[in-house]
């Protein structure tokens, strides 16, 4: 029940995107279409979950024994750049046809913050490692829900008539806006 | 502290870095080196215009094979230059790609529909299934020009868009967001390898015309004096446009609606200007052939049907040979075609431009007897295109045609297009009544003899065309109507005396339409001949086809024509297609050239797709609600006549071109008679010399 506590709180009450305003960049950039949100909203999934569960044990093995935590966020970012480009080698390796799909957005988000951000939160709320899993692939999840949904409403969007100023990135960002407001509807159910 | 710090961070560093480096040691994956220099030069941009995931894709994409070296669509020709050097490839090979608008109804479609709030074509398409009168047509709106990334495309005068071709970088946005696939990507191998479908833009004439010629197309650029651009999209269709020009009996005019209000374009002769124009100049023009695949295939027969196959085959990049059992190149065209219809210094000059594109020929071969599909399989030829034609004769079936001084019309015309001795009486009798009948009996006049052509219908059901009809009675042919030879009378020496024919009346119309004859009993009557030739029809000699032990691996049609897949044209056997008269039974020229094309783009995915396919929605007859009966607001405006070369009296003794070709203004004034028409559109009245369309002719330049 925990669990299922957990995951339903990190997808629609805490949304790493809608919630916590992490990883905007690649949610406005790569939400003009679905099959692109999809494929980056995976690669995000994969990453984060792995960045997640690395960066526990570098917090636990290395970092707190040698009273280390003011590090945290430089070893972070530091360990996930060398996870990530390991992960494309790997995958490259030993399954191309992922490597395929997922490849091209793998170097993106070598430095992406809502990944970061996840590792951080897990330390933060001091989770164990499977807790730390599941939360970080929920939380995953929750960003490939909200860049679905984006990359939804702007495909149809291309269809209607805009203002000429507000055309592109200025109503992304407001439908990003409203999504956020929307999500605020799930506030108080789970924490 | 700060020691530490920097202590640790080198640490979690070093291990990383060791950690890739064994990584890339035990996970490394061979990738051709030529994919990260390709990768070098391209753009960098990621844009993704290409169609490639990004520029990595794009260079894969690349050395793989899948893209050109023009993959990348904002780097130009240069980037493509330098990819090219990297590859190998030849650049200039390069096929040019090129967004293809395929409508022409703009404001002039009826029923624009406009919806409130909604302006895109898009969203019309999805609410209302678009909205013209033409289901095919373009709607207006302009996606295409917004999803243009390089300002390519804009909305022209008459709301149709209009592609500028200097900054079109074929990345197939305008054609993705099209919701009436106006617009399309296109290189010469599609276009060529396209056929009529039920959804292009077909103006009626488009959809008569058994070669498929782009016909409104063409007369737009002869009007707007693109005369090489007109023979680009004839040949685009056809190859030799020059004897087409002279030859055709044009059946796209039938269809033409300005036929209904006054008499149909001259397509034939605006078709013949632009074919002169070149011949004129005195220099073939370019034609411009895919990359050089090198894969043979073996064209047997040099007529009309094989040498359209062998050159839309080597425009392909294949590598087409000739096998030709005649002296020369050209079958029914040279040696059933009189010269007075098309003379050979034409035609010889036509097949050497087609020849020249790199396409062997072998003389004096004859299939069955010095090569056969196995030899030629043996040789290395991977597919067999057929079309040795129609050549043998039926015969009369009656008493005495046996006798000295009676051959066939077409023994006698090939006869003749060799320079040999025909052996022609002064006074002679042709039977039959159909094309190659008349060109016997016109051909008759011209070697000073006096000819009877004795047919047992009436001049109404001649099969023949109307012009060669009048022509043959201005130049004094006698016709004997409702006539049917009954026996052929000898002299002591075998040599022909007399035809006994027997008189003739129509009974109801049969089946096909025409009136079937029946004989008058009792009304034998002669008639002096010293010469007969019958021209009765005509079928393929399949006898080549069989072994010595009598098995053929194709198959015969119940019409003793040879059997193929009527759109892919394959045989029983998968590598061999057929095409022309061998397929058809004897038809004109212009269905021969087309069938050529079809065989060609058949062979074509046969050899880089494994099998030759087709769409579902191919046009095969006319589309009925394209065919109107009258055209409101259209005037009257008179067609032009071709001048006539030599007086009548002359023509009987010499074999000279008969018909001119059409003056510039009378060209001119032809284009403008066209209607410029699309499925269910065309032009209301045009003010004359409207300064309007010559302006549109600059632009669309």
């Amino acid at each position: 029940m925990d669990y299922f506590v957990l995951v339903i709180a990190a997808i629609f009450v805490n949304n790493i995107v809608l919630a916590q305003y992490l990883g905007n960049c690649p949610f406005i950039g790569t939400s003009k279409s679905s099959g692109v949100a999809i494929g980056m909203g995976l690669a995000v999934v994969f990453v984060a979950t792995m960045a997640a569960a690395i960066t526990w044990c570098v917090q636990k093995f290395l970092l707190a024994p040698y009273d280390l935590a003011y590090l945290q966020t430089i070893a972070f970012i530091l360990v996930i750049a060398a996870l990530v480009q390991f992960v494309e080698m790997f995958l490259k390796k030993a399954v191309p046809p992922l490597y395929k799909s997922l490849g091209i957005f793998l170097p993106l988000i070598t430095t992406n913050c809502a990944v970061l951000g996840i590792a951080i939160i897990c330390q933060r709320k001091e989770y164990g490692l499977v807790e730390t899993v599941v939360f970080s692939l929920a939380s995953g999840a929750g960003f490939l829900l909200a860049l679905v949904v984006l990359a939804g409403i702007r495909e149809r969007l291309d269809l209607a008539r805009v203002p000429i100023s507000l055309k592109g990135t200025p109503l992304a960002l407001i439908m990003a806006g409203l999504m956020s407001l929307t999500f605020f509807a799930f506030k108080g159910m789970a924490s | 502290m700060i020691t530490s710090s920097v202590l640790v961070l080198l640490g979690i560093g070093f291990t990383s870095a060791v950690i890739l480096a064994v990584a890339s040691k035990l996970l490394y994956v061979y990738e051709d080196p030529r994919i990260a220099q390709v990768e070098g030069v391209l753009a960098g941009a990621n844009c993704g215009g290409c169609g490639f995931a990004g520029c990595s894709g794009a260079a894969q994409g690349v050395v793989s094979g899948k893209a050109g070296a023009n993959v990348c669509v904002i780097g130009g020709e240069s980037v493509a230059a330098k990819v090219a050097a990297i590859m190998g490839l030849e650049f200039a090979s390069m096929e040019k790609q090129i967004a293809f608008v395929d409508c022409t109804g703009g404001l002039r479609a009826e029923d624009l529909y406009h919806y409130r709030g909604v302006s895109d074509c898009r969203a019309q398409s999805l609410l209302y299934d678009g909205s013209k009168m033409c289901p095919e047509g373009c709607l207006g709106f302009g996606t295409c020009v917004k999803s243009c990334q390089f300002g390519a495309i804009s909305m022209g005068p008459e709301r149709v868009p209009v592609v500028d071709p200097a900054l079109c970088t074929a990345c197939g946005a305008c054609a993705q967001v099209c919701p009436r696939g106006v617009i399309s990507i296109q290189g010469m191998t599609a276009r060529i390898t396209h056929l009529n479908e039920t959804t292009d833009c077909l103006a009626p004439c488009r959809q008569r015309c058994p070669g498929q010629i782009n016909i409104p197309r063409y007369i737009e650029q002869v009007k707007c004096g693109d005369y090489a651009g007109a023979l680009e999209t004839i040949r685009e269709r056809i190859p030799m446009p020059l004897s087409i020009g002279r030859v055709c009996p044009h059946p796209c005019e039938t269809a033409c609606r300005r036929g209904h209000v006054d008499e149909p374009v001259g397509i034939n002769l605006i078709k013949r200007f632009a074919a002169d124009w070149e011949m004129n100049r005195g220099a073939h023009a370019p034609i411009p052939c895919a990359p050089d695949t090198g894969r043979k295939v073996a064209v047997v027969g040099g007529g009309p049907a094989g040498i359209s196959c062998a050159y839309f085959l080597r425009r392909l990049g294949h590598a087409p040979t000739i096998f030709e059992s005649m002296p020369k190149l050209g079958g029914q065209l040279r040696y059933g075609i009189p010269e007075y219809r098309l003379p050979k210094a034409i035609l010889d000059w036509e097949i050497e431009g087609i020849l020249n594109l790199g396409i062997g020929v072998r003389h004096g071969q004859y299939f069955g007897r010095d090569f056969t599909l196995k030899t030629l399989e043996e040789e290395g030829f991977e597919a067999v295109f057929l079309g040795i034609g129609a050549w043998m004769n039926l015969t009369l079936r009656i008493e005495g045609e046996d006798a000295d001084g009676v051959a066939t019309g077409t023994e006698f015309l090939t006869k003749v297009g060799l320079g040999m001795d025909t052996g022609i009486g002064k006074k002679i009798v042709v039977i039959g009544g159909g094309n190659t009948a008349i060109d016997t009996a016109r051909t008759g006049v011209r070697l000073g003899s006096d000819v009877t052509l004795m047919y047992r219908r009436t001049r109404d059901e001649m099969p023949a065309n109307i012009e060669e009809i009048e022509g043959a009675e201005e130049e004094g042919v006698k016709f004997l109507f409702l006539a049917a030879p009954s026996r052929i009378v000898k002299d002591g020496n075998g040599h022909v005396t007399h035809v006994e024919y027997i008189k003739m009346q129509l009974g109801e119309p049969d089946a096909s339409g025409r009136r079937s004859p029946a004989p008058i009993e009792g009304s034998e009557t002669l008639i002096e001949a010293d010469s007969v030739y019958t021209a009765i029809g005509q079928k393929p000699e399949l006898s080549c086809l069989y072994d010595d032990s009598g098995q053929c691996t194709l198959e015969e049609t119940r019409w003793r024509t040879l059997g193929a897949h009527p759109d892919t044209l394959q045989t029983a056997l998968p590598h061999v297609f057929t095409g022309g008269d061998m397929h058809t039974g004897p038809a004109l020229v212009i269905i021969a050239l087309g069938e050529g094309r079809k065989a060609a783009r058949s062979i074509h995915q046969y050899l880089t797709e494994g099998g030759p396919h087709y769409p579902s929605n191919l046009q095969r007859q006319l589309i009925p609600y394209t065919m109107f009966t009258d055209v409101p607001d259209v005037g009257h405006r008179a067609k032009a006549k071709p001048p006539h070369l030599i007086d009548c009296d002359e023509r009987k003794c010499t074999f000279g071109e008969i018909e001119g070709a059409l003056s510039l203004d009378d060209v001119r004034n032809e284009t403008a008679r066209c209607l410029r028409c699309g499925l269910t559109c065309y032009d209301r009245d045009i003010p004359d010399g409207s300064t309007c369309v010559a302006a549109e002719c600059i632009k669309k330049r």
